[in-house]
């Protein structure tokens, strides 16, 4: 920075805590989220890290916005590890929008407010007679202005306004927020040159590769070490014991190119002791699954009589529906860097929770927290599997044994076979509808997966999802099957799988009452309201119909559509996002699927960026739709059965159907867009395939059912 | 041992010692430091490695480096004609805020730029045919077909292919 600029930093306590003025006043600490040069040039800090949700661009717009930055002219750096300046510098659950909102409004419009009085100061005129405006103060009366950059120095000597109180704009005013902006770092991305955790080089790096049992809490049993020390490029092999936490058993191989790190692990012989490894086996799975079927489990939520319901209706269905594991994917496979000198562990780690990472290095290797020094970078792709750090915490154990930097890179096959995994899920429906087609009684026997009687990671369902707040006769309950493998979050956890089956069981409702599904949703949701907790995190039923209706609306739902084709509606409401996805599909005589056309509305508050929001719908759609026509993964005796993706298939271009995205911009605070768009659109796909052909969808992957790619 | 020489993005490249049975990706991102061409799968089902050799579009991952000499390999370092320039896809790429974790990018690009070097004008399926080798997770399918088309319309009106 040219000498002499603004150096802006606010401290904000954690979400949840809070804030006093005193604290934050305390806590100044320079370079937090903004600086001004001379120059001219602004720096905005992006606070967490960037997967692919947009938050690199996004968060640092809300700053700008406030600041009254002129965009053009603003350079956005990924900020250091500090959550105690940052907060939670995480990216999970949809949260970095409302997290940061406020944060990211308050420290621009103190940067505003300083150089405001800067300028005020200058010219000797009242504060509240100028007004900033893309990157220069001006007072109107008097026809003067100056660039931030020529307040800068000024400005750093201004008295800091209270980040609490300060003056933030009215939405009206805003002229950043809502448009369409690129991501800062296409230019770098489209030429290559950006720097994912994979191509991180740091000067005299060795290159290394992590060999890990083929099933959970398998030890090494029998190594050749000298063996592998001999394959060509290798530098050292040697056996990790594993601690039973992030840190599976296993055998580094250091060598001097990525390459023949894989080449050695790929010909090393080891023999694993599996005998504490469970023997988890899917087929088994599905058979207990299904034999307790006409069960119930354990209640986890009741409302009303649903048995006596139930059971003075003419017209009850039942209905099964089964989901297999799923594997997250990431484009970029499983990879971090090390460095152990001067008694620092220092790690450039493409995670999404990079502080819990840092963490559990400092524990593993029993070092103070400071003494772990962890640098943000962009990341090819989380979903949710880079919330976990085991690659952080295995390449700190590598490098604490060699003598130089370390990249230890995961194949793909490593990475498909040691994920923390999307766990599969069945569901036994009943349900039926009142003498005017409405829903009546509703239950839902879950069958899941748990360990010590609770659920595992993304294998719970709550009595709060819908239908079940608004269900008259209502029951869930569930039943846990014994998982001994590993899982984890995956993109909008849960709800992207359960809401398939509900939303499907609903419309099977509706189309046996030949009641129209959009009529049967907006009767669930009945008048606009909060449900419990009654908050703004809550389901609102005005939102969520106003969701519904404009999807329809957008889709043109209940027109004639050609014959053959079909149209299905579905609706979710997950991570404070309510939408609602349209599908018109078509099924040819072999079985073809072609989505034609899905169409989207959400309510996510008011959009930061466009582009960005849109994106994310975007790609939700495709995400969600890869997940439900191709995705399976089994396993036997605690193996997984699929490598690599010859044989654990993604969505290709050709399948990727036409999507429109709409928003209902309402007043209620900005939330986030990474995963409410993906729940709604494997049911609205499913139902259209019903509507289109009469066959009904119970099972994914759907190509299982016969519905080819 | 004869030195292994091949062209990179028009520079001579000549690597003493270079073992021929490396697929060429690793030689690209491990010894010459040209890290755009990213690691997906090693099985050439993904095409995050994808390259230009003699102009046509390849896995490097599935390349072995010992098959290359004399030959000319493009990354993406090097598919803009000029230091410092765009290709017109590139811009596209932009134009279009096409990434997301943007991982996947450079090869997708890579794989356009041969498709619009022999289909100038391509129409939806011709995308979707050349396409469908490269996956994305985060799902720019979308965004990815209205680029080429975007890149081919620019094309068109300055009347020539990349």
């Amino acid at each position: 920075m040219a000498g002499g600029g603004l150096v802006l930093g606010v401290r904000f306590a954690y979400a949840g805590e809070e804030t006093s003025a005193e604290a934050a006043k305390a806590a100044f600490k320079p370079n937090a989220y903004i600086r001004i040069g001379t120059d001219n040039q602004v720096w905005i800090s992006a606070p967490n890290p960037d997967l692919g949700q947009g938050v690199k661009t996004s968060l640092p717009m809300i700053t700008a916005e406030e600041l009254c930055a002129d965009w053009n002219r603003v350079v956005v750096e990924q900020a250091a590890l500090d959550p105690a300046a940052y907060g939670w510098q995480g990216a999970g659950g949809s949260t970095s929008t409302p997290n940061n909102w406020m944060r990211m409004r308050r420290a621009g419009a103190v940067g505003r407010a300083l150089l405001v009085s800067a300028a005020a100061k200058r010219w000797r005129v009242p504060a509240s007679d100028c007004v900033a405006e893309q990157g220069i103060v001006k007072h109107a009366a008097s026809g003067r202005s100056a660039t931030f950059g020529e307040l800068a120095s000024d400005a750093a000597h201004q008295r800091m306004p209270d980040p609490e109180s300060v003056p933030l704009k009215e939405r009206s005013e805003f002229r950043l927020l809502g448009t369409r902006v690129g991501g800062v770092d296409n230019h770098a991305i489209v030429t290559g040159r950006l720097q994912y955790g994979i191509d991180q080089v740091v000067p005299g790096m060795v290159y290394a590769t992590y060999v890990k049992g083929p099933s959970v809490a398998a030890r090494v049993k029998k190594v050749d070490l000298d063996a592998i020390r001999r394959l060509p490029g290798v530098k050292d092999a040697f056996v990790i014991e594993g601690h039973g936490g992030e840190l599976a058993a296993g055998v580094a191989i250091i060598a001097s190119s990525t390459h023949e790190a894989f080449n050695a692990a790929d010909n090393a012989a080891i023999v694993w002791d599996e005998s504490d490894s469970p023997k988890d086996d899917w087929k088994a799975f599905v058979a207990q699954a299904e034999a307790l079927g006409d069960k119930d489990g354990r209640v986890v939520g009741e409302r009303g009589e649903p048995d006596d319901a139930l059971g003075s209706s003419a017209h009850v269905l039942n209905a099964s529906y089964s989901y297999p594991f799923i594997f997250h994917a990431t484009m970029e496979p499983q990879n971090c860097t090390a460095w152990w000198h001067d008694g620092i562990m220092e790690l450039w780690a493409p995670s999404q929770n990079p502080d819990s990472g840092a963490q559990e290095v400092a524990k593993m290797l029993g070092l103070p927290q400071h003494k772990v020094l962890v640098h943000l970078l962009r990341v090819g792709g989380g979903f949710g599997r880079r919330l976990r750090n085991d690659y952080m915490v295995e390449v700190a154990a590598i490098a604490r044994r060699v003598n130089a930097p370390v990249k230890m890179t995961h194949t793909r096959e490593s990475d498909l076979t040691h994920d923390f995994l999307r766990p599969g899920g069945f569901h036994h429906f009943k349900g039926s509808v009142n003498s005017k087609g409405f829903l009546e009684a509703w239950t839902h026997h879950f069958i899941s997966f748990g360990y010590h009687g609770r659920p595992v990671s993304g294998g719970g369902l709550g009595a709060d999802v819908f239908p079940g707040p608004l269900a008259r006769n209502f029951r869930l309950t569930e039943t846990l099957l014994p998982l001994g493998l590993r899982t984890g979050p995956w993109r909008a956890p849960g709800a992207s799988a359960y809401a398939w089956a509900i939303q499907s069981f609903l419309h099977e409702l509706s189309s046996a009452a030949g009641t129209d599904h959009v009529a049967f949703l907006l009767d669930i949701l009945g008048e606009p309201r909060w449900l419990p907790p009654r908050n703004e995190d809550s389901l609102n039923t005005g939102r969520a119909a106003g969701v519904i209706k404009l999807a329809a609306e957008k889709a043109g739902w209940g027109k004639p559509l050609p014959p053959g084709r079909g149209m299905g509606i579905a609706f979710h409401f997950c991570h404070r996002g309510h939408a609602a996805e349209v599908a018109e599909v078509s099924v040819d005589a072999s079985g073809m699927l072609t989505v034609h056309r899905v169409v989207a509305a959400c309510d996510v508050g008011p959009i930061v960026n466009l582009s960005g929001a849109e994106n994310q719908v975007q790609g939700a759609i495709v995400d969600g739709l890869s997940a439900m026509w191709l995705q399976e993964l089994t396993f036997k005796d605690g193996h997984i059965e699929q490598s690599n993706f010859n044989d654990y298939g993604l969505l290709r271009i050709p399948q990727a159907p036409k999507i429109e995205v709409h928003f209902i911009q309402s007043d209620y605070p900005p939330t986030g867009l990474g995963e409410p768009a993906i729940p709604p659109v494997a049911p609205a796909v499913c139902n259209a395939i019903f509507a289109a052909t009469g066959k009904r969808v119970r099972r994914f992957p759907i190509v299982s059912e016969g519905i080819k790619v | 041992m004869t030195p292994l020489r091949f062209t990179l993005n028009g520079q001579v490249v000549e690597l003493n010692d270079q073992d021929p049975s490396t697929p060429l990706l690793w030689v690209l991102r491990d010894r010459l430091g040209k890290t755009g061409t990213k690691f997906g799968c090693g099985i050439a089902m993904c095409g995050a490695c994808t390259v230009h050799l003699d102009g046509v579009a390849v896995r490097s991952c599935s390349v072995e480096v010992g098959t290359i000499a004399g030959r000319h390999v493009r990354t993406i370092e090097g598919l803009a004609e000029a230091e410092g320039a765009l290709h017109p896809l590139q811009e596209a790429w932009i134009e279009h805020d096409v990434a997301q974790c943007g991982y996947c990018q450079p090869g997708q690009l890579m794989q356009a730029a041969a498709l619009l070097a022999k289909h100038p004008n391509p129409s939806d399926d011709d995308i979707d045919a050349a396409m469908s080798g490269n996956l994305c997770r985060c799902g720019t399918y979308v965004r990815i077909r209205a680029a080429i088309h975007s890149a081919a319309a620019k094309l068109a009106a300055k009347g020539g292919a990349a």
